[in-house]
């Protein structure tokens, strides 16, 4: 487990913050700018020297009344949105920048392998970090933060500076990490996709607080969240890949609570892959639709409403034993149709977006 | 015309050589720590330590040399503290003008090593201690390196303001050979003698090694460049 507890304030911001997090897996903060995310990140890093507070990670006390470890003798690892790379030193001189300073046995990864991993083979022997994309050199900076063997991985919306290719070419490199690697991640992000894609345990921020913390989809399928009210707001299922249709180019993804036709996905039957549906594109029938161009319907009941501005709502339904999704809907079609709690109706899925 | 030097001018040549690359290396480890503080500080004592340190700049170099003869003299505390020590009195001696320099050429090592530490980003640093370094690593392994223009800049106008000076020497060093007596000083003996050639030799020496310090500084350092 990881536990924190911090106070901090400046003029204008104040920060209360107590978390519970487990000591595995990427969690991520999620919150709009100014809500204390960073600030968050920095306090658990000890680069916040004024934040009251304790702080646990795992059986190691950083941070209570009466001790404060320097950020130096935290087992870490920090990127930030920036890849802050040292411009008088070499690529190969900025990964070992970390390596060269920890004692040899806390080495649990070789350089070799990391710079497999994050595809810096033809990086490697510059001389300099010059002229380099963005996309490489936030891959240099954090390869030079995983070989300090850190114990909890702090990445502070290590995406947000880069265009959307470089984002999509490290996307990969980040997945690859969560399944290689059992460093616990801390993640800022503003970005729900990134946060959906990547993340298993999820916290909200606001104004310096948090307000809720959870499984990832236990979070993005709760109605009184500010989550639901976004534009792409919509939980995750995790499913298999069942059967491929070669005549249609499509890949049937089953998961307890039914299955989803989806373009084909290159993997192997079996293999697990995490989709993502948006509340806006599942729209609701009370009896199976037929002649409708969609493919994916799915029975689910009404276990929440609620208004969603002035002309629409959202719905939650359950699918299956345990599955969620939301539904976002006109809320005349609500009144029309009469949905209320507990009504079990048709789930038509116009779009799957796959995410991993 | 006979030989370009005598005796005399070589001497006080060696002499201002030796005592610019002696305050020099003293101003670079005692300046560094001051221009990192007053870089890094948010403290109030930032403003009067500055000011301090930049007074050599507008005052004449004669106040500077009179207070500094008056406190290392006899009836002074810095004369009671080396007479106390059994190091004697330090004015009109090479010790007393090296501390009379290192005073008088601190702000020409301080600024520009201050301008240099300013311009690191807080995010280096940080970095470097995400990545294990200590404060005092950190400063050698990224504050120094990224600051090496700066290094350059304050060493050679450190050494060259110290070639320079005139009027402090004359106040706490006097004019005595091979002790006290630097370039400056020649000229001015030379010209006081009605001994134009010499004095010209000597300054136009001076002339040029002041066009290569700086044409040097600007080449190598084209960003170090003081406005």
């Amino acid at each position: 487990m990881i536990h924190a507890r911090f106070d901090l304030s400046y003029p204008g911001f104040a920060l209360h913050a107590e978390l519970q997090l487990p000591a595995r897996g990427i969690t991520a903060l999620f919150g709009p700018s100014g809500s204390g995310k960073t600030t968050l990140l920095r306090c658990i890093a000890g680069l916040e020297r004024t934040a009251h507070g304790m702080l646990q990670v795992k059986d190691e006390v950083w941070q209570d009344n009466e001790n404060f470890l320097p950020v130096h003798q935290r087992q870490l690892g920090y990127v930030f949105q920036e890849a802050s790379l040292f411009p008088h030193l070499s690529v190969r001189r900025n990964l070992e920048y970390g390596l060269k300073r920890i004692p040899p046995e806390q080495r649990r990864v070789q350089l070799e392998q990391v710079v497999e991993w994050l595809g810096l083979n033809k990086l490697i022997g510059r001389d300099s970090t010059a002229g380099l994309s963005g996309g490489e050199l936030q891959r240099i900076a954090i390869a030079r933060a995983l070989l300090t063997s850190p114990r909890l991985l702090l990445m502070d919306e290590p995406l947000s500076a880069l265009d959307a290719a470089s984002k999509r070419e490290i996307l990969p490199y980040l997945e690859r990490l969560h399944g290689e690697l059992d460093t616990p991640v801390i993640y800022v992000s503003h970005a729900l996709d990134e946060v959906a894609r990547l993340a298993d345990h999820l916290v909200l921020m606001e104004q310096g607080r948090i307000i809720a913390s959870g499984a990832l989809n236990e979070i993005l399928a709760r109605l009184d969240l500010p989550t639901a009210h976004l534009d792409d707001a919509g939980p995750v299922l995790e499913t298999s890949v069942a059967i491929h249709d070669e005549k249609y180019h499509l890949t049937r993804l089953d998961f307890s609570g039914g299955s989803l036709w989806v373009s084909k996905v290159e993997r192997a039957i079996g293999s697990m892959v995490r989709v993502r549906v948006l509340a806006r594109d599942v729209s609701i029938a009370t009896i199976a639709p037929q002649g409708s161009s969609i493919n994916n319907v799915l029975s689910a009941r009404i276990d929440g409403i609620q208004d969603e501005g002035p002309d629409r709502v959202n719905l939650r339904l359950t699918v299956g034993e345990s599955h969620m999704l939301l539904s976002r809907i006109t809320r005349r079609s609500c009144d029309h149709l009469n949905l209320v709690l507990g009504m079990e109706v048709f789930a038509q899925v116009k779009s799957v977006a796959l995410i991993a | 015309m006979e030989s370009a030097f005598s005796s005399a001018d070589l001497s006080a040549i060696w002499l201002t050589f030796k005592l610019a690359a002696v305050v020099t290396v003293i101003l670079l480890l005692l300046g560094t720590p001051i221009a990192w503080w007053l870089a890094r500080t948010h403290s109030w004592w930032k403003g009067p330590v500055g000011a301090v340190v930049a007074l050599p700049i507008v005052l004449p170099p004669t106040v500077i040399g009179f207070y500094l003869l008056v406190a290392m003299g006899p009836g002074g505390p810095f004369g009671h503290l080396t007479q106390a020590l059994g190091i004697g009195l330090l004015p009109f001696t090479f010790a007393g003008l090296v501390i009379a320099s290192v005073f008088y050429s601190l702000p020409f090592v301080v600024q520009p090593l201050q301008n240099a530490f300013e311009v690191i980003p807080e995010r280096a640093l940080e970095t470097a201690a995400t990545l294990r370094a200590s404060a005092l690593d950190t400063f050698f392994s990224v504050a120094l390196p990224l600051a090496k223009p700066g290094l350059l800049t304050a060493s050679v106008l450190g050494f060259a303001h110290t070639v320079g000076e005139f009027g402090v020497v004359l106040m706490i060093g006097g004019n005595i050979p091979d002790k006290t007596r630097v370039v400056s000083v020649q000229i001015y003996d030379h010209v006081e003698a009605m001994e134009y050639a010499a004095a010209h030799w000597l300054s136009a020496g001076m002339v040029v090694f002041a066009f290569v310090a700086l044409l040097t500084l600007y080449t190598l350092n084209p960003s170090g460049r003081r406005k």
